[in-house]
């Protein structure tokens, strides 16, 4: 028993820990969440981190310990947003023809998120600066970080916001389109697509991706846009409204 | 060999991005202005055949990369636990209206312009 203790001491301070852990997690709730037939409340990111999270509270295990494996993982955050040119490059002949409307939903869509964020934050009595974290929360989580820093919100805490966005976006999309009787037509398909790359991000964007290729098409569209849009958007409206 | 040719343009425009975000102190974060570059750059045959499936591979597995920031949440248990449940009511209502008002923009002015004529003069690269 000692021994094993000593082996564990040893793995969980390695950076082999943390970075095949989230990989054995998430493949094995990837694998789950396909058996349940792509159930949103099946997301597989939600359960890796949940099972992640879990497991090093339970074990002891400091989360600085566990990102020195899993920030190879999330290096690779920054080479994927530079890819996101690839699915508007994709659709630039659509994107010719539909800047504007997709322009204006993107903008009214991302300023009702922040927006509602914002005021909702503020009435309900949270701190600053969560409030300031809660801003940039529709835009993918490295991006909403460094705009959180910029407007004086935590960017660790910005990025959970953002994570946890992209989970209410991709676990209940499906429920809130059919609500609205959106059509899943190709053109339903590339609204919804849009919509969950716009207010939620690359979480929003993986579940389109899976569910429909014009809904994935477009959610990545939406998110490339998104990120341009709110990274030179919000820190100029906070900058206006501070001056 | 392409797929890595691919991954070292994504890294080199990355690189660039943050050469000039810095350099220039824009507002813009560094992999941002990768984008752009790479929206550019993509016209060049070379650079779209490697960059192509390195970013399919990326983009098909964008979920996992959030999974280390996600797991970040336990280092804010106090903020959580103090105030959880109000930060989760702001999420999931300002996400709903968000995916709300984009989904029913787009479904309104499509209804509005479907006739229309495309717009000849694009924006962009």
């Amino acid at each position: 028993m000692p021994k094993f203790v000593e082996l564990w001491v040893y793995l969980s301070a390695t950076p082999l820990f943390g970075l095949t852990a989230t990989l054995a997690v998430y493949t094995l709730a990837q694998t789950a969440y396909r058996r349940l037939g792509q159930a949103p409340w099946a997301n597989p990111v939600l359960w890796t981190v949940v099972v992640l999270a879990s497991g090093l509270l339970v074990t002891g295990v400091p989360y600085p310990s566990y990102f020195a494996g899993a920030q190879f993982i999330h290096f690779l955050l920054g080479p994927a947003v530079v890819a996101l040119a690839w699915p508007l490059w994709l659709r630039r002949d659509e994107l010719r023809q539909r800047w504007g409307r997709l322009l204006v939903a993107a903008l009214a869509g991302g300023v009702a998120a922040s927006g509602s964020a914002l005021l909702m934050g503020w009435a309900l009595g949270l701190p600053a600066e969560v409030n300031l974290s809660l801003v940039p929360k529709s835009v993918t989580a490295p991006v909403a970080m460094g705009i959180a820093e910029q407007i004086g919100g935590i960017p660790e805490l910005a990025a959970v916001f953002a994570v946890l966005t992209g989970l209410v976006g991709a676990l209940s999309g499906k429920y809130l389109f059919d609500a609205l009787r959106i059509s899943t037509n190709p053109a339903g398909w590339a609204a919804r697509g849009f919509a969950l790359g716009t207010a939620s991000h690359g979480i929003g964007a993986a579940r389109a991706m899976q569910v429909n290729a014009d809904a994935g098409a477009y959610a990545g569209l939406a998110l490339g846009l998104q990120v341009v849009l709110a990274s030179l958007l919000i820190p100029l409206a906070f900058r206006l409204f501070q001056a | 060999m392409q797929a890595l040719r691919g991954l070292t343009w994504l890294l080199v425009l990355q690189s660039l991005g943050e050469l000039i975000a810095r350099g220039l102190s824009l507002p813009l974060p560094g992999p941002v202005i990768g984008m752009l570059l790479l929206l550019v750059a993509l016209r060049w045959t070379p650079v779209r055949e490697s960059v192509a499936l390195c970013a399919d591979f990326l983009l098909s597995h964008l979920s996992l990369l959030f999974v280390p920031v996600g797991v970040g949440v336990m280092t804010h248990l106090s903020l959580v636990s103090q105030y959880g449940l109000r930060m989760l009511a702001v999420v999931f209502v300002s996400t709903l209206l968000g995916l709300g008002v984009t989904v029913l923009s787009l479904h309104l002015l499509r209804d509005r312009r479907e006739t229309d004529e495309p717009h000849k003069d694009a924006p962009h690269a």
